[in-house]
């Protein structure tokens, strides 16, 4: 292992986990650093800080990690799935597929009456259908179409197609679910409750899992379908493990924080430069952390400045965006 | 080496290949020649299991190759493409140690064995000094070098390359293909690659394999000139083909004069 790598897998990793306890120190109600600690180890603190930190900080914190690493590898296998640098679950469609299997259910499902525990379940297995909907549709016209531009735009014009289906579902919709609809649309790592927590990080953890067997595979890809299959990838076997780990990830985030844009975009690309490398076998955990780091940091400067998350990680990302494709001119991914 | 059998291909009704039967022996340089689309692409996609929509049988070592798991073939066939592959922030010896993936676990975490191959395989194809820069800086001829280094290194019996001259100059296209050459001769490869460059086939291969209306004619270099097939398929009013020192003239000599 290259020193620089090492020494930037120990700085992130500390970033991460102060960023974290940063998370969970700031709030409406801000406490201090040992007061944190105190209540996260079980020591001395008032009962009512303890409460704070545990019950709602401590698991909004563990959303915006969880969230941030999901994301951002999601990206990071659609990039090199598709062999372009402006792939990521959000410009391709994939989460306004999960938007769309989200809003057909809170529109919907009240129709029926159900639980809290089932309507979580019901939210996540709405949003993992629409995400994997238009990741088959994607990835069929992708498979026939080889030119990059096209998947792209198909990407967009998915999301605007979704985009308007969403709007006429919101236009003949009750007034207190159009409500509840339109709140989650503006992203939120704090709607989130400990029976969603239930659901979220086995679904997260199983995803991350998937995509540490997907390594190889995506290192295969870099040079493209032909040459990995001659290299000796079973290439439907990688295709329907990417598909069920990207369906997961971000099909769940979506699900229960809402659409988070540019987070899966824009830090695979971060990591490659800080890292300098296009080996998976790097970039996977590098995404990991830069993507967990990032969306705690968008999480504190919107509970700082009582802002909808989706709005600060699109001004974090947009300028990484734009910075890519001023790069990329002549490359791709 | 690698056989042909009854093969047949072609798109639609079109008849590209029509039942061939011919085979490729290790040691042996052989160019793919042949009008512009005639199927020599074609015909090494499948032959690289990269398209299977043919008739009759690939073997592999007596093997079929229709029936082999790409883990298998992986280990006996290493395929260079036409793509230009560039990828960005990865290091030459990265690229070709990913040559060693039917090799490595799972991860692929690469043994000191690997990468002694890797280090080889740069040796051979006179990229040493690359190893640790990344494609992006680097000009075609290096690149397609890096890629027959990353086939090297996937430590193959047989290699496919689908024209690896173009894009190069003519002394790079020299030097490529005696780097073949001696691959083939050296290491005792089979190498089958498909080029447009008549003379450079012609000087330094051992045989060609000439597409023909749906035949292959497959000899040895000075058969082939004797046979007259490529005088035949190549030949237009202002151009000949010089038998003695095997390469193309070009007829303007005179012909305003007259």
């Amino acid at each position: 292992m290259h020193s620089r790598t090492s020494i930037l897998f120990a700085v992130l990793t500390v970033l991460t986990a102060f960023l974290f306890v940063l998370d969970l120190s700031v709030g409406a109600v801000p406490v201090p650093l040992h007061d944190v600690w105190n209540a996260l180890t079980g020591g001395n603190c008032p009962a009512g800080t303890a409460k704070i930190i545990i019950n709602i900080r401590l698991v909004k914190a563990l959303v915006a990690l969880l969230s941030g690493a999901a994301l951002s590898v999601s990206g990071l296998q659609m990039q090199t799935l598709f062999r372009n640098p402006l792939a990521g679950p959000y410009v391709l469609g994939i989460s306004s597929g999960a938007s769309l299997g989200v809003a057909l259910f809170i529109l919907g499902a009240p129709l029926f009456g159900l639980s809290d525990t089932f309507a979580s379940l019901g939210i996540a297995g709405a949003a993992w259908l629409g995400a994997a909907s238009v990741f088959v549709g994607i990835a069929a016209v992708g498979h026939r179409i080889k030119d990059i531009m096209v998947i792209l735009i198909l990407g967009m014009m998915f999301s605007s197609g979704i985009g308007a289906v969403v709007q006429i579902l919101q236009y003949i919709s009750r007034e207190e679910l159009l409500k509840a609809f339109v709140i989650w649309t503006m992203g939120s790592l704090g709607d989130v409750t400990l029976s969603h927590l239930c659901i979220l990080v086995p679904a997260i953890a199983v995803g991350l899992l998937l995509a540490v067997l997907t390594i190889k595979p995506l290192n295969l890809l870099l040079f493209g379908e032909e040459y990995a299959i001659t290299m000796g990838l079973d290439i439907r076997r990688s295709r329907a493990l990417l598909f069920l780990s990207t369906t997961l990830l971000a099909g769940t985030v979506t699900a229960f924080c809402g659409p988070i844009g540019f987070i899966g975009l824009a830090m695979p690309h971060v990591t490659r430069m800080l890292f300098d490398n296009s080996d998976h076998r790097i970039l996977l955990p590098g995404t990991m952390l830069t993507g967990a780091a990032i969306l705690l940091l968008c999480d504190l400067v919107s509970k700082l400045f009582v802002l909808p998350i989706n709005a600060i990680t699109a001004l974090v990302g947009i300028p990484v965006v734009v910075w890519v494709v001023l790069r990329n001119k002549s490359v791709t991914a | 080496m690698i056989q042909l059998r009854n093969f047949s291909i072609g798109y639609g009704l079109r008849i590209l290949l029509d039942r061939v039967n011919t085979s490729f022996c290790r040691g042996e340089l052989t160019a793919l020649i042949g009008r512009n689309g005639t199927g020599k692409s074609t015909l090494l996609r499948a032959m690289a299991g990269l398209n299977g929509k043919y008739e009759g049988e690939i073997l592999l070592d007596g093997k079929v190759l229709a029936d082999m798991l790409p883990s298998e073939s992986s280990r006996m066939l290493a395929f260079v493409t036409t793509e230009r592959v560039r990828i960005p922030n990865l290091r030459c010896e990265d690229v070709v140690a990913i040559g060693r993936a039917p090799y490595t676990n799972w991860i692929g975490r690469m043994q000191p064995e690997d990468r002694e191959m890797v280090k080889n395989a740069l040796r051979s194809a006179g990229m040493e000094g690359y190893a640790r820069r990344t494609m992006d800086t680097m000009s075609d001829g290096e690149c397609q070098r890096v890629m027959i280094a990353r086939a090297l290194a996937q430590d193959t019996p047989l290699i496919l390359l689908d024209e690896p001259t173009s894009f190069l100059d003519l002394p790079n296209r020299y030097e490529l293909v005696s780097l073949l050459r001696s691959l083939a001769h050296e290491q005792g490869k089979c190498i089958l690659f498909s080029t447009h460059e008549l003379d450079v086939a012609l000087r330094m291969c051992d045989s060609i394999a000439l597409v023909d209306n749906g035949v292959l004619h497959h000899l040895p270099v000075s058969e082939m000139l004797a046979s007259g097939h490529i005088q035949r398929l190549f030949r237009t009013p202002d151009m000949s083909i010089d038998k003695l020192c095997a390469s193309f003239r070009a007829d303007i000599s005179g012909r305003d004069l007259a």
